[in-house]
């Protein structure tokens, strides 16, 4: 395999440098390049993937890349089930995505720019999925934040865009600097930093040494997944094109941290201290968001915190250690959180770029394969049957159960119940009820085919990609799939053991019941009578204004952590290295030009002044011997 | 001497040309300001296509001196002229030609008063940085020690800007406020060498095998060390640097940033722990104070700076105090990362003044605040500023992340809190570097006159390109220069270990056993 599986990256690679050297000239036509070489990542990984389930793997290193003493890091790159079905997922989504901006971004000026950054995020995304090693990971999971930063802030005209390309790269890397110190502390105790040599030592290690390393690397996945208390600048990054949230902030580099945390499995589960903080903060950051997401007016902020908040659910499946839910889940929710996105891009692109949900309505007369498809990805996110959604986050709630976690089942049913009033609260406000908008100005309108065609496509996975999970526990594709990954040597199947049928069933009823308890309310208040939802609003107006503030989380790191750093470094810059640094320089320089002002009085030249000095020195000399 | 170039003086070469070109010059009328240009530049890339012969040359897997010369000077006094290269100075003087003569040709539109006092100095400056890299004798390396001030003092006090003559002469007074303390070393140990083997000697080599008590070395250790930590410089005496960058030239800031700078981290290398193990160890945890709260004061400072050379300049003393930890933490992670970073910083920070320098050529101010939309207006400018920029605050895939990873690597296997501090300046690289970033090149163009500049022209291209290849070869695949670095750093480290009975490389901090 090691012959082919470098193109994964080298196609998009390849498409960076020629939209970089010839852009000039590719212009208009930069999506060819950009999609094929997409395209031609996408046929590898089938490639890559047909291997792996023939039971192929590979760890294989092409060159050394950094070796310094005993510390060796090498570029190479490792193929097993989990890598195999992040490259499918991510080179299948980012191609749709490719396709749809042909039409979204049709006519922006940075149009070969644009594809640039995308094919350069493709390229950094499967490099980091294929990595063998920790530093590699680390390598591309900076590059894809890179990508991220300049996607968000891709019409930097704006400044409210640059602003939030910037937060998203300094909050990443406060995640980083703990993600860094982590390998640095695997290097340290393991000795190397090659994934396979460090698991098969991982259970020679303490307990506390592994908690440690996992709650480093966990906060580098706290960064890059946006989970609480890093979740901050993944709203802001709705500033990006729409395609760039679906494809980065919601599809696939978000879940990066699932995917490490899933690839460390066998580290993280002999810590089960760290195991325990990712499900709480898993689970609170799934349900603070989902909150939040009850009340934005803004189409794009709603599904940004929907996507915060079903990375908490991921978070709590891999934290249960049921890393097998967990990825069936970031699967199955890049399916249909990239169609919502690309849904609410279909919507805005009819509006003139509107994303105020008060100002649409009734748009499924005029937009039939949007809010067809959207429809489809609200029915997955919230959980019925059969679409895909229902049977990834049925799995980690039952894995909650199984593992006698009731809280957590009790806050993810909720959640649940939240999440399907959030979204058809979308739902009906957009494209349902009268239009609120004024229909003569805005000519809304279908979108072309090269946008409905990614729609359709993955409104087709967003129903049959839960089927793959079909089965009782541990007997359905996926499970037997990605079993050889998750059962190596020193990872157990904590959560994973079935329940019984009845139990099962039961589950699913609840499970079943909240979305359906959501959906009614949603009907409810924003089709049946929309006026409720102020008369509720008013009602409750202190929590309202709490949740439309997002919490003031915002204000208060502003507070706590920018302005008084910035102070300090003025003070710093204007008091001690203007005044006590330079001022003990000048004093010195001052003090002794002022003795040389003293002394020069005794070269005045004058000889009275040389007699007058020789007469006192003599009866100095004098006096000191006679009065002796 | 024979070396692998057969019989060819080419360290010698390399120091003088420059300077022979200087002199030539001298018989040249001033009017004729094109032919200084175009004679500066051809020198100096001839002394640089010179230097690529050292690569062919080099042997990697050696530890010791390459190309050695060695010549009597003043027998009576035990001085000779004695030169050397090795994995440590290698890439430092291939930095050094290389940036010369980008420093060159980026002035060929900058200047236009006193062109030929202008190009001479800067020939003259570089021979005194190569000569100093190569020195093995302590006299003649005093020498050009003391002869690179005198150009660089014209460079900032006469082509500087309006504050010129009062950096100028805060550069020279620091700068020879630590040399004297560093002669006074000096002489010692000369003295010294006389009383421990009844011969006068300056030869570098021969110091090195010296035992010294510890009372001395500490004492010679301080007096080496104020010398070249005024030079890095290191906190707390770093303030002349902000103001001779701001008031400097370009190739000024340039030359300063990419290898002066470079001097004192050197000077450290190669006389401070090699010379003086014990006193090293003994002060090691002070020295490694002063570079961490060089790091998070240099980024704090950095992050508020109205003008964008004060930034740069105090980035420098962030990056410097990288270097400096790395080198003192003595394990080959953070020696190696060490070295590479003064050539990154030489390559990154170069980049960043030659830059500002392009934008206050068009706009002739340097404050952030008169920019604002300069992507739209000049995208190739752009995409370089933000490769530099990258490289600046340590982006995997160029050149500073494989540098600052070594060294935060090394400081951490050496003590947990050091990494840990150390990691901090990380995020704060991030901070100040973005925010410039954005201020200058993102929203709207709101200035008239940023409407119409101009993007890089073919000189400026050819300014950054080696650059930037330089950067992401580095970051890619640094194994040819951390392979020819790594037998030289190792020698240091053993002597180190052989020095004294307090073995250097235990890691502290935690002692996590692999097995409970």
């Amino acid at each position: 395999m090691e012959k082919f599986v470098w193109l994964i990256p080298a196609f998009p690679l390849i498409g960076v440098l020629i939209n970089l050297f010839f852009g000039r000239w590719t212009g208009k036509k930069a999506h060819w390049i950009a999609c094929l070489a997409v395209l031609g990542s996408f046929i590898v990984s089938l490639m890559v993937f047909s291997r792996v389930m023939q039971g192929e793997t590979l760890n294989y290193d092409y060159f050394n890349w950094i070796w310094v003493g005993s510390f060796h890091a090498n570029a190479g790159v490792l193929i097993d089930p989990l890598s195999a079905l992040m490259l499918i997922v991510v080179t299948g989504v980012s191609f749709l995505i490719h396709v749809y901006s042909i039409g979204y971004m049709h006519d922006d000026p940075g149009y070969p720019r644009f594809f640039l950054y995308l094919n350069l995020f493709v390229f950094s995304m499967v490099s980091l999925v294929l990595a063998n090693n920790f530093l590699l990971l680390y390598v591309f999971w900076e590059a894809v934040g890179l990508c991220s930063y300049l996607l968000i802030g891709f019409w930097f005209q704006k400044k409210s865009a640059s602003d939030a390309g910037k937060k998203a790269f300094i909050v990443n890397r406060i995640g980083d600097f703990g993600f860094g110190l982590g390998i640095m502390m695997i290097f340290v105790v393991f000795g190397s930093i090659q994934f396979t040599e460090v698991f098969g030592m991982a259970s020679g290690a303490s307990v506390a040494c592994l908690t440690a390393i996992t709650l480093l690397l966990l906060l580098g996945a706290m960064g890059k997944s946006a989970q609480i208390p890093l979740y901050v600048w993944l709203p802001d990054a709705m500033e990006g094109p729409t395609p760039v949230s679906a494809l980065i902030h919601a599809a696939t580099m978000v879940t990066a941290g699932v995917y490490m945390i899933a690839r460390c499995h066998v580290l993280f589960n002999l810590a089960p201290l760290t195991q325990n903080v990712i499900i709480w903060m898993g689970m609170l950051t799934a349900f603070f968001a989902a909150t939040i997401a009850l009340v934005q007016k803004d189409i794009k902020r709603v599904l940004a915190y929907s996507t915060i908040s079903q990375l908490g659910y991921m978070f709590v499946g891999v934290g249960l250690g049921a890393y097998t839910a967990g990825i069936f889940h970031l699967a199955t929710h890049a399916f249909f959180k990239a169609l919502l996105f690309l849904g609410a891009g279909s919507v805005m692109h009819a509006m003139a770029n509107e994303t105020d949900m008060w100002k649409m309505g009734g748009l499924s007369k005029i937009m039939k394969y949007t809010s067809w498809t959207f429809l489809i990805a609200c029915l997955a996110i919230a959980g019925i049957p059969p679409f895909a959604g229902f049977f990834s986050k049925e799995e980690i709630l039952g894995a909650a159960w199984s593992a006698h976690r009731y809280e957590i089942y009790a806050l993810g049913i909720l959640t649940a119940l939240m999440t399907a009033f959030y979204m058809f609260r979308v739902y009906f406000l957009t494209f349902k009820g009268t239009p609120r908008y004024n229909v003569h100005s805005h000519h809304a309108h279908e979108s072309p085919w090269v946008m409905t065609f990614p729609l359709m496509v993955l409104a087709v996975f967003s129903v049959i990609a839960g089927w793959v999970g079909i089965g009782t526990h541990g007997g359905s594709w996926i499970h037997q799939f990605l079993n050889p990954v998750f059962t190596l040597p020193g990872s157990e199947h904590m959560a994973e053991a079935g329940h019984s049928g009845s139990e099962q069933l039961l589950l699913m009823g609840i499970a079943i019941a909240a979305a359906l308890a959501g959906i009614g309310l949603a009907w409810q208040i924003y089709l049946k009578d929309i006026k409720q939802s102020d008369r509720m609003a008013a009602q409750f107006s202190g929590l309202h204004k709490v949740l439309t503030n997002k919490y003031y989380v915002d204000e208060f790191y502003d507070a706590v952590f920018v302005t008084p750093i910035k102070n300090i470094s003025i003070a710093l810059w204007r008091g001690f290295d203007a005044v006590v640094i330079d001022g003990t320089v000048n004093g010195i320089g001052w003090f002794v030009s002022i003795i040389g002002q003293l002394l020069r009085y005794f070269q005045s030249g004058y000889v009275r002044t040389y007699t007058t000095m020789f007469v006192i020195g003599v009866i100095a000399v004098l006096g000191f011997y006679l009065t002796r | 001497m024979p070396n692998s170039l057969g019989n060819f003086p080419i360290l010698s070469v390399l120091t003088f040309l420059p300077a022979l070109g200087a002199l030539a010059f001298l018989a040249v009328p001033r009017n004729r300001e094109s032919f200084f240009r175009q004679g500066a530049f051809a020198v100096s890339l001839l002394n640089f296509l010179i230097s690529l012969l050292l690569l062919k040359g080099f042997i990697p897997s050696s530890a010791e001196m390459q190309f050695v010369e060695w010549r009597q000077w003043i027998p009576g006094l035990g001085a000779s002229y004695h030169l050397g290269l090795d994995g440590i100075t290698l890439f430092l003087v291939l930095l050094t030609t290389l940036i010369s003569m980008i420093a060159i040709l980026s002035s060929f539109s900058a200047i236009n008063k006193k062109v030929k006092e202008y190009y001479i100095s800067l020939l003259f400056l570089e021979t005194g940085m190569i000569g100093v890299f190569l020195s093995l004798d302590m006299l003649l390396f005093y020498f050009f020690w003391e002869a690179m001030l005198i150009p660089m003092y014209f460079l900032i006090g006469i082509w500087g800007h309006e504050r010129r003559i009062y950096a100028a002469v805060k550069f020279i007074l620091y700068t020879m406020a630590g040399s004297a303390f560093m002669l006074v070393g000096i002489l010692v140990m000369y003295f010294y060498h006389y009383h421990l083997t009844g011969a006068f000697s300056f030869d570098l080599l021969s110091w090195n095998t010296m035992e010294l008590p510890f009372k001395l070395q500490f004492w010679l250790f301080l007096a080496f060390f104020v010398a070249f930590a005024i030079k890095v410089p290191l906190f707390p005496f770093h303030t002349w640097l902000p103001d001779a960058h701001v008031e400097a030239p370009t190739a000024g800031s340039v030359i300063l940033a990419g290898v002066l700078l470079k001097m004192g981290t050197y000077g450290l290398l190669r006389f401070c722990i090699p010379l003086f193990p014990v006193a090293t160890l003994q002060l090691l945890p002070y020295v490694c104070t002063l570079a961490l709260i060089g790091i998070i004061y240099g980024g704090l400072v950095a992050m508020v700076q109205p003008d964008m050379k004060k930034l740069v300049a105090y980035s420098s003393v962030a990056h410097l105090g990288y270097v400096v930890l790395g080198l003192f933490v003595l394990n080959p992670q953070g020696m190696v990362g060490g070295l590479l970073q003064m050539v990154n910083h030489g390559l990154s920070t170069g980049a960043l003044f030659l830059m500002v320098g392009m934008l206050y050529e068009r706009r002739h101010t340097r404050l952030i605040e008169d920019f604002g939309g300069i992507a739209k207006v000049m995208p190739a400018y752009f995409a370089f500023f933000l490769i530099v920029t990258l490289s600046s605050i340590g982006l995997p895939m160029l050149n500073g992340f494989v540098g600052e990873f070594n060294i935060i690597l090394g400081a951490f296997s050496y003590s947990v809190l050091y990494g840990v501090i150390a990691n901090f300046g990380i995020i704060i690289a991030a901070v100040y570097m973005l925010w410039m970033f954005q201020r200058v090149m993102f929203g709207e163009v709101t200035r008239e006159e940023n409407k119409i500049l101009k993007d890089l022209n073919l000189r400026e291209y050819l300014v950054l390109i080696p650059l930037v290849i330089l950067m992401f070869w580095i970051g890619i695949y640094p194994k040819p220069f951390i392979s020819r670095m790594e037998p030289s750093i190792n020698k240091i480290i053993s002597r180190c270990q052989a020095g004294t009975t307090v073995d250097c490389q235990i890691p502290s901090g935690i002692s996590m056993e692999l097995n409970k």
